[in-house]
C-alpha cells in the first residue's frame, strides 16, 4: 500500500490547480470554455491532435489528479454527453480514418451533439434481440423501427444507432453499427415523461429513414462487438463513489440542520445508525473503486470481480441514501417541485428515484448478477430456450 | 502509487495458506472441538512461520511487520477456520506492551513463541450486570467473562476506565473456567479475580483504542476469510449438485444468491486493507476506518453466512459439510470487541455526529 501520487505529481496537480484558480468564477461559454480545456489539455486529454485532442501520452494518475482538482474547486470540467464519452473512443478504436477526421473533432468540440440507439421495447436486458432493421436499397441503408430510453434526442444532431442488418444470421452476429442525422426525414421524437416528472429519456420511431451505406462503424454485423465495447464503460460511471461521498456529506449536513421535536436528527439514534451504516458501505464501495483505480497503473492484482461489483452495488446504495434523507424529514420528505418548504432544492425525491432508474438503467441489477455469476464465477448459464 | 498488497504480503499470505491447507484441513479443526486437544501442533507451525513476532519489533526478535500484515494472516486464519491463540498473542498484546513499553522481555517470548496472551477487554468495551472487576492499583478483584484464549500464558485485561493490565495465569487467586459458547474453534472463558495482581501496561486511553482497533479489524479481516471460503463452497457446491436435470447453480434464484455474497463482499478486501494500512500509517484515520470495518464486516458477513448455508439447501444445515464452523467462527466475530448498533455509535461520537 502507497496512497502517495509522488514528487511529479504533486507538481502536476499544483499546475492544474493555478489553471482553475486563474479560471475560478470567470468561466466562459460551455463551446468556448470546451475550447480553452482542449487547448490547455484538461478535456480530450489523451486523443490525438489530428482529430482534434490535446495529445498527451494516456497517463492514469494525472487524469485522476485532473479530475479530482476539478470537482474540488467546483469549476464545470466541461463538456460531456454519449458522444464523447461513448462515440469517441469506439471510433478511434473501431472506425475509418475518414470518419475519425469527420466526427471526433467536432463531437469533442460540442459543435455535435449526439444521442445513443440501442435499447428498443422489446429489447431490452436482451439488448441483442433487437429488430430495428436496415436493409440496403441501392447505396442506402433504410432503417424501420423504434428506439427507447434514447436520452438527449430532442437535441442531438445525429444519432450511433444499432439496427438488425442480417436477419438470417444468430442474433449477436446480425447487428450493424449505423451514425446518421436525427433531422433525416422519417425519424420521429416522442418525450417520455418518467417517474421525476421530467422527460430524461425519449421514445424515437424510424419510417424508411434513408442512410448512406458508408456511415457504419465496423463491417456489417460487427454491430454488437462495437457496441459492447462501449457499453462497460458506461455501467462503471453510473454510479460514482466520489459522488457518493458528495452526497453523504450532505446528508450529514441535513440531519444536523433539520429538528424534528426540537431535536436534530442526527440526535435520533435510529436515523444515526442508519446514517453509520450507510457510511460503512460507501467507505468500502470508496476503497473498492481506489483498488480498480490502482490496478489499472499496476496491473499486478486481478480486479475483475472487484469491478463487475460496482455499478450495482453503487446504484443500490445511492437509492438507499437518498431514501435515509427522505424518511428522516417525515412529512417534509415528501415536498417536491414548487413547494415552499423544499429541502436541498428537491434533489432528495429527485435522487431518489431517479437512482431507482438507474439500479434499471445500463443492464438491470438482476442481469448485473448473471453477469458476476456467469463471467465472475464461471457458474453454469441458463438454459437456452428455443424460440418458438 | 498503489493500493494492494507487496509482493512481500502476498508471499506471507501464501505461505500461511499453504500450511493451513497442508496441516490444518477441517477434519483437524473438528478433531479440536471435539476431541478438546491442545491444538499445539498449529500453533507451533505458525511459529515456524514466524506468526507470533509479526508486528514485534525486530529488536525484541520480532519480524518487524505491520498491522495489514498481521490482518492478512488474520484473513487466511478466518478463511481456515483456524484454532489459534492469534488475536491477542500476535496482534492486541503486541501492540499494548510496544505502546506501554518496558516490556522487552515479554515480547520477546511472544516473538519466540514461548508465550501466548489470552484478551479479556469485556469490560471495557461493554460491561454486563454478570461480570465485573475492579482494580486497587495492584490487585484485581472480581470476574471477566468471555474471555478470548482465557488459557493463555498471560490474559490482557482492559477495566472500564480504559486501562490495560496483564494477569499471569499463574498469578495468586485466578481460577478459570470454560466458558461454552456456539464458536468451538475459539476457547472462550471465565476469569476469577481474589486479590490477584495485575501489572498495569497503559492508562492512556489512546493506547486502549489503538490495542482496541487493532483488535477489531483483526476480527474483521477474519470475517473476510471466512466468508469468502464459504462464497468459494457455495459457488464449488452450486456447480456440482443438480436437480431438475441441470446444476442448481444454472438457476438464476441460486446464482443470484452467489453474486450478492460477492457483490457485498468484494468491497471488503479493499475495506481491511484500508483499515490495516490506517492503522500502521494513518493514525488520523484509523478509529474511524476500524469502527466501520468492524461493523461492516459483521453485517456482511451474517448475510453472505446465512446464503451460503441457504445455496447448500439441507446439507448446509448438516454437520456433515461442516459449514457451520465457518457460520460460528463469523458469529463470534461479530460479538466480540463490540457488537454492530454499538460500534456504529462509536463511529459517530469518532466525528462527533453524537
Amino acid at each position: 500500500m502507497d496512497l502517495s501520487y509522488g514528487e511529479g505529481y504533486e507538481q502536476f496537480r499544483e499546475e492544474v490547480h493555478t489553471f482553475l484558480e486563474k479560471y475560478r468564477g470567470k468561466v466562459p461559454r460551455p463551446i468556448e470554455w470546451q475550447k480553452i480545456l482542449i487547448e490547455n489539455g484538461y478535456a480530450a486529454r489523451t486523443i490525438p491532435k489530428e482529430y482534434g485532442g490535446y495529445g498527451a501520452e494516456p497517463d492514469i494518475l494525472q487524469a485522476r489528479i485532473i479530475a479530482e482538482e476539478f470537482a474540488k474547486s467546483q469549476v464545470s470540467p466541461g463538456m460531456g454527453g454519449q458522444g464523447i464519452s461513448m462515440l469517441v473512443p469506439t471510433l478511434l478504436e473501431m472506425g475509418t480514418e475518414e470518419q475519425k477526421k469527420q466526427f471526433v473533432g467536432p463531437t469533442l468540440r460540442g459543435e455535435l451533439v449526439w444521442c445513443q440507439g440501442y435499447s428498443e421495447p422489446n429489447a431490452g436486458s436482451d439488448l441483442a434481440s433487437l429488430t430495428t432493421s436496415a436493409v440496403l436499397d441501392g447505396d442506402e441503408w433504410v432503417v424501420n423501427g423504434q428506439k427507447i430510453w434514447t436520452s438527449t434526442a430532442q437535441t442531438a444532431h445525429w444519432i450511433f444507432c444499432l439496427v438488425r442488418s442480417e436477419p438470417e444470421a444468430p442474433k449477436h452476429q446480425g447487428i450493424s453499427f449505423l451514425l446518421f442525422r436525427m433531422d433525416t426525414p422519417g425519424i420521429e421524437i416522442k418525450p417520455l415523461v418518467d417517474m421525476t416528472g421530467n422527460a430524461n429519456f425519449n421514445e424515437v420511431f424510424f419510417t424508411d429513414v434513408r442512410v448512406p451505406q458508408d456511415q457504419i462503424v465496423g463491417k456489417r454485423g460487427q454491430g454488437w462487438v462495437v457496441a459492447n465495447a462501449i457499453l462497460g464503460h458506461e455501467r462503471g460511471s453510473l454510479a460514482s463513489p466520489d459522488a457518493t461521498l458528495t452526497r453523504f456529506n450532505a446528508l450529514v449536513s441535513l440531519m444536523k440542520d433539520e429538528t424534528i421535536n426540537g431535536q436534530r436528527l442526527i440526535d435520533i439514534p435510529a436515523y444515526r445508525d442508519r446514517l453509520m451504516r450507510i457510511q460503512g458501505r460507501a467507505m468500502a464501495a470508496q476503497f473498492n473503486e481506489m483498488r480498480i483505480f490502482s490496478a489499472r497503473i499496476n496491473k499486478k492484482q486481478d480486479t475483475k470481480l472487484a469491478g463487475m461489483i460496482v455499478k450495482m452495488q453503487g446504484t443500490e446504495l445511492r437509492h438507499e441514501l437518498e431514501g435515509l434523507a427522505i424518511d428522516a424529514m417525515g412529512e417534509l420528505g415528501l415536498a417536491f417541485g414548487d413547494n415552499p418548504y423544499l429541502r436541498g432544492g428537491g434533489m432528495w425525491q429527485y435522487q431518489y428515484m431517479y437512482f431507482l432508474g438507474l439500479v434499471i438503467g445500463g443492464g438491470t441489477n438482476q442481469i448485473q448478477k448473471n453477469i458476476i455469476s456467469e463471467r465472475g464465477l464461471d457458474m453454469p448459464r441458463e438454459p437456452k430456450v428455443e424460440k418458438k | 502509487m498503489e493500493f494492494g498488497l507487496s509482493e512481500e504480503q502476498t508471499l506471507l499470505q501464501d505461505s500461511v495458506n499453504r500450511f493451513l491447507d497442508d496441516r490444518v484441513p477441517l477434519d483437524r479443526v473438528r478433531k479440536f472441538v471435539t476431541d478438546g486437544d491442545d491444538g499445539d501442533d498449529i500453533w507451533q507451525g505458525l511459529i515456524e512461520l514466524g506468526v507470533p513476532g509479526l508486528i514485534i519489533p525486530e529488536s525484541a526478535g520480532g519480524v518487524g511487520l505491520g498491522c495489514l500484515d498481521a490482518a492478512i494472516v488474520a484473513e487466511a486464519l478466518g478463511y481456515h477456520v483456524t484454532p489459534a491463540p492469534f488475536l491477542g498473542s500476535v496482534v492486541m498484546a503486541p501492540v499494548a506492551l510496544i505502546e506501554g513499553g518496558n516490556q522487552e522481555d515479554l515480547l520477546r517470548a511472544i516473538a519466540a513463541g514461548d508465550s501466548t496472551v489470552g484478551v479479556a477487554f469485556g469490560e471495557a468495551v461493554g460491561a454486563r450486570a454478570d461480570a465485573g472487576f475492579e482494580w486497587d492499583g495492584a490487585r484485581l478483584n472480581g470476574k471477566a467473562l468471555f474471555v478470548i484464549d482465557y488459557l493463555a500464558d498471560y490474559v490482557l485485561v482492559a477495566t472500564s476506565d480504559k486501562k490495560i493490565l496483564l494477569v499471569s495465569s499463574a498469578a495468586d487467586g485466578l481460577s478459570r473456567k470454560a466458558l461454552t459458547t456456539v464458536e468451538k474453534t475459539r476457547r472462550t472463558g471465565e476469569l476469577v479475580f481474589k486479590n490477584t495482581p495485575a501489572e498495569l501496561i497503559s492508562e492512556d486511553p489512546n493506547v486502549y483504542f489503538r490495542v482496541l482497533d487493532a483488535g477489531r479489524v483483526m476480527l474483521a479481516a477474519d470475517t473476510l476469510g471466512a466468508a469468502q471460503n464459504m462464497i468459494d463452497q457455495s459457488v464449488a457446491y452450486a456447480k456440482v449438485r443438480e436437480q431438475f436435470n441441470r446444476p442448481i447453480g444454472s438457476f438464476q434464484a441460486v446464482k443470484h444468491m452467489c453474486a450478492q455474497m460477492v457483490a457485498d463482499l468484494e468491497p471488503c478486501r479493499a475495506m481491511i486493507w484500508y483499515a490495516g494500512y490506517a492503522l500502521d500509517q494513518l493514525p488520523e484515520e484509523a478509529r474511524l476506518t476500524a469502527c466501520h470495518s468492524k461493523a461492516h464486516l459483521s453485517e456482511v458477513g451474517r448475510s453472505v453466512s446465512k446464503t451460503a448455508t441457504e445455496v447448500h439447501g439441507g446439507m448446509g444445515f448438516t454437520d456433515l459439510l461442516g459449514l457451520h464452523y465457518w457460520f460460528k467462527r463469523i458469529g463470534f466475530n461479530r460479538q466480540m470487541l463490540g457488537a454492530p448498533e454499538m460500534i456504529r455509535e462509536e463511529a459517530a461520537q469518532v466525528q462527533d455526529l453524537c
